[in-house]
């Protein structure tokens, strides 16, 4: 018994990867960058600020806590439904047109909040061309106001669906279809195979994408704007933009912050400690062939989603792109468009790879550990102008006690390094999308069965060797969709680029936000085509990339 | 391979971008501006090609941008800071923010009720704010004043922008001031009760929604209006200027705000910031200024644009502007009472 005992540890001694201590400084690190911001925020219960919340108790916190839950389930559902539905349909059946579907489902990624939601208010309101063209068939007097509640969850729903789809389908893809049919073969049907099995298993990435789609649903303060549709983030603006106290704007959004959190800890819980490892794959995927009438619903079913979620606003843009002229297009506007690209895949790299090191952390210390490093996925959950000031006062901080006395005594001019260069902006976006980028490499990196790597390090291969050669082959998949989705979603990005980009970076956010701030909508659409457009170039490159296998 | 080649690539070009920076050569000023660029730039082009200072700007809303200038304290690298409403000039000024300027060619060219009374901030634009109503279905006879709005003829036809947009706080603020706390929150809850659908995320939505037919009337600045009817001169939604007659505090005016600037407590070139403040309020660009969004000029010696002037003159509400950043906090916890969202 010891000695099977010992020669136990003596192997695990042998097969630990890297110097752990190294990796879990290097993750702790990180944490602690993320973190920040954070206490930053939590430090402002240091002066309460009792007015306020007195006025925001009685008469605004019931309805808005109500109005976010609400939110937030509605969103969860639909976000489920249609990114499971339609990852499942488009990997495992067999219909006609599916596989211009795979891809093409994945668009609306590149589509903005706030963007479908002021095209959705402009196409549909009661004012805008679809019911004025109505009341003119069928004569005045009716129409409805189309700002309610099921509209904002559907507006979310559609642009957040793909990340729930894309993660979804990554899982679905590397299935074994010999899971599947050893379930048939114990005598299940293919509805009790998806349900019993395809979706358990499936269950961290569905989790993970659903995830990522409520933490933007709760930092959202523009789509609700648009809409005004209060939720909690709107007491946050409230008490910042209104009673001008910063100090209430942090303390409720760390109290958004300790909800995600306890979230996040009860879902990795009731995970138990389950594995949701996978064999290698063997062979070819074998798509199920669905009877005519059944593959014809499925195809309009994928054909509605895309109409809604990606076809309509296009040419709705299209339309009031064209209308406005192309005055705006100066080289001043290709300068935006440079700028949005640069910044993102700038951001995307970083993210990217510091999310990697933090994956590998989580992989190779479960228990307590796991959870600190969880933590590094916080700063999603916060309103982005929030987690901008966050991020600048700890910069601006950093500045004016260390770097600025630090070059006074080195002789130099001193000047802030931190506030104002592109180092702030792309701190903010990897604190922001960490979480991003952490969901698809996680799940990917759970796939891994441990006794991959392990023989790889039986045979002899490095540390270095192990990572180069092993793990980021099995991880590309995951590595690519967590590039795309921080691109994408760091060329949206609008609240901390405004505040902490230098001067000169202006991007194609940053103009959407001009137009928009005056109330010219119209005026936004060519920005907000060009971002989409723009957006779609990652996309395109990732869906290229994971068919070039 | 090239997969991860390209992510190693990626990874050093970002570390090279870093680097990256740029030296301004010659005199410059830095703005920090929720005026957006557009309404900016053609002016700050033309100060420059005058005088030959550089002018460097960042826009952002203006809670980001105040935050921001606190943060950085005596290292901002700001000189002037400009908002398009009062509300945060004055929060600004309060939280020591902005230097107290004396300038003899600003006491000339603006009202003294559009300047901060220590000199911190100055007007440099009126952006009025008034009811419109439905040329089909509204006789403007039946108008009268924002406190009629209240009343039950009109149950079920207003719209109303909503209440978290400053320019109705910064209304509600100065009705405060002129009818007193109690008279206020009367009309507020009367307003609410007259409202034909729920508040609406901007000016421009609650001129559609009157346009429809979704509701009669609606309070809004006057140059959406004027944008509107410039593209569309048909459409059928006129401009009233409120508080013109009747018995005080109901003849005081058009509630008016301001698009506004001072020159920061930390800037290194206070005289230079403040030259450029003055040159703004001198006629030729207050003409500039004001005409690039179809705003009224503070330098009563510019006349408005031609589409303003066919609106007619107006009697202005002459209380400071200053008063509707003092009760902005007042104003917003009893617009939440009444459930004006």
């Amino acid at each position: 018994m010891q000695l099977a005992q010992r020669a136990r540890v003596a192997n695990q001694r042998r097969l630990r990867p890297t110097p752990l201590w190294l990796l879990r400084a290097a993750g702790v690190a990180l944490v602690c960058a993320v973190l920040v911001p954070v206490v930053v925020l939590a430090s402002s219960w240091l002066s309460p600020e009792v007015e306020i919340w007195q006025h925001l108790v009685e008469t605004q916190l019931p309805r808005l806590v109500a109005n976010t839950l609400f939110l937030m389930l509605g969103v969860g559902v639909l976000v489920s439904v249609i990114g499971v539905s339609l990852a499942w349909f488009t990997v495992m059946c067999q219909f006609p047109g599916r596989a211009a579907f795979e891809w093409l489902l994945m668009l609306p990624l590149a589509v903005p909040a706030y963007v479908m939601a002021f095209v959705v208010l402009g196409v549909f309101d009661f004012g805008g061309p679809l019911q004025t063209q109505l009341r003119e068939l069928l004569g005045a007097g009716w129409g409805i106001d189309v700002r309610n509640r099921a509209s904002v969850i559907v507006v979310f729903s559609l642009v957040l669906y793909p990340y729930v789809y894309m993660l979804a389908r990554s899982a679905f893809l590397s299935q074994s279809s010999e899971t599947l049919e050893v379930a048939r073969v114990l005598g299940c049907t293919s509805r009790q195979a998806f349900f019993r099995v395809a979706l358990p298993m499936a269950r961290p990435a569905i989790a993970a994408g659903v995830g990522l789609a409520l933490m933007e649903t709760l930092a959202d303060f523009g789509t609700v704007a648009v809409f005004n549709y209060d939720t909690f983030t709107t007491a946050i603006y409230k008490s910042w933009f209104g009673f001008f106290s910063l100090q209430a704007a942090a303390q409720l959004a760390s109290l958004l912050l300790l909800f995600v959190g306890v979230t996040l800890f009860a879902e990795r819980r009731s995970r138990g400690h389950g594995l949701f490892v996978q064999g290698a794959k063997l062979q070819h995927l074998r798509r199920f062939p669905l009877p005519p009438v059944l593959a014809g619903l499925v195809s309009a079913y994928c054909a509605l989603i895309l109409a809604f979620a990606f076809v309509l606003p296009m040419l709705q843009l299209l339309d009031w792109a064209v209308g406005e002229g192309v005055s705006q297009l100066t080289s001043r506007f290709f300068a935006l468009l440079g700028h949005s690209l640069w910044l993102a895949a700038m951001a995307a790299a970083l993210t990217v790879t510091l999310a990697l090191l933090l994956a590998f952390c989580r992989r190779f210390s479960r228990g307590r550990w796991g959870s600190i490093f969880a933590a590094a996925q916080l700063g999603y959950a916060l309103p982005g102008s929030v987690l901008a000031v966050g991020i600048m006062l700890s910069f601006s901080w950093l500045d004016r006690q260390w770097l600025l006395p630090l070059q006074a005594w080195l002789g130099l001019d001193p000047k802030p390094l931190l506030m104002g260069t592109v180092l702030t902006l792309l701190a903010a976006y990897w604190i922001r999308f960490l979480a991003v980028a952490s969901g698809p490499l996680d799940s990917a990196l759970e796939r891994v069965k441990p006794s991959l790597p392990e023989v790889a390090r039986t045979l002899g291969a490095g540390n270095w060797r192990l990572l180069w050669e092993v793990y980021l082959p099995m991880l590309r998949p995951g590595v690519l969709t967590a590039l795309v989705l921080v691109f994408v979603d760091v060329m949206k990005e609008m609240p901390a680029t405004l505040l902490l980009r230098p001067f000169g970076w202006d991007t194609l956010a940053v103009r959407i936000f001009e137009m928009t701030a005056e109330g010219q909508w119209q005026l936004a659409a060519l920005p907000a085509l060009t971002l989409v457009l723009a957006g779609l170039i990652p996309v395109m490159l990732s869906i290229r990339a994971s068919r070039g296998r | 391979m090239i997969f991860r080649s390209a992510l190693v690539f990626s990874l050093l070009l970002s570390l090279v971008a870093c680097g990256r920076s740029e030296e301004p050569s010659g005199p410059e000023l830095v703005v920090y501006s929720s005026r957006i660029e557009q309404l900016i730039k053609p002016i700050f082009d033309q100060y420059t090609a005058e005088t030959g200072v550089n002018i460097r700007y960042v826009t952002d809303s203006a809670g980001p941008l105040l935050a921001r200038l606190r943060a950085e304290g005596e290292n901002t690298p700001a000189d002037i800071l400009v908002t398009v409403d009062v509300g945060n000039l004055w929060q600004a000024a309060q939280q020591g923010l902005l230097a107290p300027q004396t300038s003899s060619v600003l006491k000339n060219n603006v009202p003294e009720s559009l300047r901060d009374p220590e000199g911190r901030w100055t007007g440099l634009s009126i952006r009025a704010r008034t009811i419109v109503y439905s040329s089909e279905r509204v006789q403007p006879e039946t108008l009268s004043s924002y406190e009629a709005l209240a009343e039950p003829q009109w149950a079920g036809r207003l719209c109303l922008r909503t209440a978290k947009k400053v320019y109705n706080q910064s209304l509600v603020a100065t009705m405060i001031s002129a009818d007193g706390a109690e008279n206020t929150e009367r009309v507020l809850a009367g307003w609410v009760d007259n409202l034909a659908v729920p508040p609406f995320s901007s000016d421009n939505k609650v001129i559609e929604a009157i346009a429809a037919g979704q509701c009669d009337v609606g309070i809004v600045n006057t140059y959406y209006l004027a944008r509107m009817k410039a593209d569309d001169p048909s459409l059928p939604v006129d401009l009233f200027w409120a508080n013109q007659t009747g018995e005080a505090p109901f003849n005081r005016g058009v509630h008016v705000n301001i698009s506004g600037a001072g020159v920061t407590a930390a800037s290194k070139q206070k005289a230079l910031a403040m030259s450029l403040l003055e040159w703004l309020s001198e006629a030729e660009a207050q003409h500039a200024f004001a005409e690039l969004n179809q705003e009224f000029p503070v330098n009563r010696n510019t006349p408005p644009s031609s589409l303003l002037q066919h609106w007619g003159d107006f009697k202005a509400d002459q209380v400071p502007v200053v008063e509707a950043g003092r009760l902005q906090a007042e104003a917003i916890r009893m617009m939440d009472r009444v459930g004006y969202r």
